[in-house]
């Protein structure tokens, strides 16, 4: 039910972002979904792709810290209020979220979010029974 | 000017090679008798006291260095039972442990009889009211110059060290003549003056005597305009006593190295051969009266020259020019001594990770920076970046809590810190010092 991540270490200077596109792109690697938190000195760079392995293996060659993560991908529903369920239920569950971000693509006529959970197995488990729409892999990195 | 011991400091030069003697031969055969260390290092050599019969014979001597003293921490290289011993210094450890010195009291006296030495040639007297901005405490700077002070008749303020608006507000109230600090100190407070609209004419100071860090001839006249002083500069480090082996007079033509109680040389670092006079090499120290814990030539690790001419001031005792650089990687910061290994061992402590590192210095108005680029691998890349930011935080802690002086951080990606021949460059010192 998790879906893979990969993560890299950007330092603050000009160029770095395109150079990580660049090379993904020779690859032929599509990114599907991307979120970038940043200080002033570094930054790190979460990536959503379709070849993860593949992109890892390219971005290290090129010399960069490369890390795989796992995260979960939730439907939600497009509409006020829609997140707010989710986080509500996760909250009583008494999981914690690291960070999200929103995918690009939406999934029928639902948003999809990226969660990175302290505990995803038990956010997985509760999402399931409350029947929210927890999305696989294969599905996310061919939207 | 007035010369504190005019009897030993302008002695005639065959007779103080007569009293080095003397006490060259005392030091040695009390070492070989009571320090097993310096046992084992001469009958490696298969030299005895008896062997030293000039003073030429020194260069028959083995070396000591600071591993030395690493490897018989804590007491090991005392000369005396500790019943004998009346205080105990420290300097801040290099490879974890740090290095302990003793005195004799009789040890004590003497470092108070130089340091008022230096203090007199300095211009002070019985008139003068001293701030002393070194931190009281293991390190030796501060007591040892306290007493000297004191001896001389000047009024001492212990102020000890930091504390800035405060140091400004006793040097006002109190009307202090002269400032004893390390030079980038001295220029902190004139930065500080300044922005407080203070005036150097307002001050009663006159004389300030810096030390315990490397500073320039430029350095000296930007703190002698700025805070209308005469600046002098010492020398003296732990391992041999603390601050009280050498100091300017006031024609600030090289510090007048206290030869009756130590003998200098200057060496070849690379070979250890010893170099002929007026030579640019490492300063090598012998102590000739310490009772505690004397020391057979000491690798100082400092590079400078000594001029045996005597001094405009009447005083024949050699000259030491200021120290231009170390023959290791120590380095002084804040006028704490620094080395690059100590900050490999706090990044090597994390789990089975040695990432590669390099060490920028620079100073920053008048304050020392320093920080630490490290190269992210995988074992200290989170993906999440409180985890990221707890790591830079807690590596910030143990440096400070490691070097005795704080270190800022900065991440940096893989391969991008120049490498030499496969070997890191660890330190780029920026200032000009």
């Amino acid at each position: 039910m998790k879906v893979e991540q990969i993560s890299i270490f950007i330092e603050n200077k000009s160029g770095r972002l395109a150079e990580v596109t660049e090379a993904l792109g020779d690859m032929g690697v599509n990114i599907r979904a991307l979120s970038l938190a940043d200080t002033s000195d570094f930054g790190i760079l979460r990536l959503i792709v379709d070849k993860t392995d593949l992109a890892k293996a390219t971005l290290k060659e090129r010399g960069f810290t490369v890390n795989k993560t796992e995260v979960v991908a939730v439907e939600v529903p497009d509409r006020p209020k829609g997140l707010f369920g989710i986080l509500e239920i996760l909250d009583r569950a008494q999981v914690n979220v690291e960070y999200m971000y929103a995918f690009v693509e939406r999934c029928g006529g639902n948003a999809v979010i990226i969660f990175r959970f302290d505990n995803p197995e038990e956010a997985i488990k509760v999402l399931t029974q409350n029947k929210v729409n927890v999305l696989q892999g294969s599905r996310i990195y061919s939207m | 000017m007035a010369i504190w011991n005019p009897e030993k400091e302008c002695l005639d030069r065959d007779r103080l090679r007569d009293l080095q003697l003397k006490g060259l031969k005392d030091t040695v055969s009390r070492v070989f008798q009571n320090v097993s260390c310096y046992q084992n290092k001469f009958k490696e050599l298969g030299l005895s006291p008896e062997d030293i019969n000039s003073l030429e014979d020194l260069s028959k001597l083995p070396f000591t260095t600071k591993e030395d003293l690493r490897l018989n921490y804590p007491y090991g290289m005392f000369a005396v039972p500790m019943r004998q011993v009346v205080r105990i210094h420290s300097s801040s450890g290099t490879t974890g442990k740090p290095t302990v010195v003793g005195y004799t009291r009789n040890d004590l006296n003497v470092w108070t009889e130089l340091v008022s030495r230096f203090m007199t040639a300095a211009g002070l007297t019985a008139d003068d009211i001293v701030q002393i901005a070194f931190g009281y405490g293991l390190f030796t700077g501060a007591f040892g110059l306290h007493y000297g002070t004191e001896r001389i008749g000047a009024s001492v303020i212990p102020m000890s060290s930091g504390n800035t608006d405060k140091q400004i507000m006793i040097m006002q109230d109190y009307r202090s003549t002269a400032l004893v600090c390390t030079p980038s100190y001295a220029l902190t407070l004139a930065d500080r003056m300044e922005k407080l609209g203070i005036s150097p004419d307002s001050l009663a100071l006159r004389v300030g005597l810096f030390g315990a860090e490397p500073w320039s001839e430029e350095m000296r006249r930007e703190i002698e305009k700025r805070l209308g002083i005469l600046a002098t500069d010492n020398y003296g480090l732990s391992e041999m006593m603390g601050p009280g082996i050498a100091g300017e007079c006031e024609h600030q033509c090289g510090m007048h190295i206290f030869e009756d109680h130590f003998i200098p040389e200057i060496i070849n670092p690379d070979t250890g051969e010893v170099l002929p006079a007026g030579s640019v090499g490492e300063l090598v120290l012998t102590s000739i009266s310490k009772e505690a814990f004397p020391m057979i030539r000491y690798r100082t690790r400092d590079i400078t020259r000594l001029t045996y001419e005597p001094c405009v001031c009447g005083r024949t005792l050699a000259r030491m020019h200021k120290t231009a650089g170390r023959s290791d990687d120590m380095l002084i910061i804040k006028g704490v001594n620094v080395f690059p290994t100590q900050i490999e061992e706090v990044l090597f402590q994390v789990e089975g990770c040695e990432p590669h590192y390099q060490l920028v210095v620079d100073r920053v108005g008048a304050m020392d920076t320093l920080e630490v680029h490290v190269e992210v691998n995988e074992c200290i890349f989170f993906d999440e970046m409180k985890k990221q930011r707890a790591f830079v935080e807690m590596v910030e802690k143990r440096l400070v809590s490691t070097l005795g002086v704080g270190a800022k951080v900065k991440l940096v990606e893989p391969s991008t810190i120049k490498r030499h021949e496969g070997k890191a460059n660890r330190v780029i010192d920026k200032r000009k010092i």
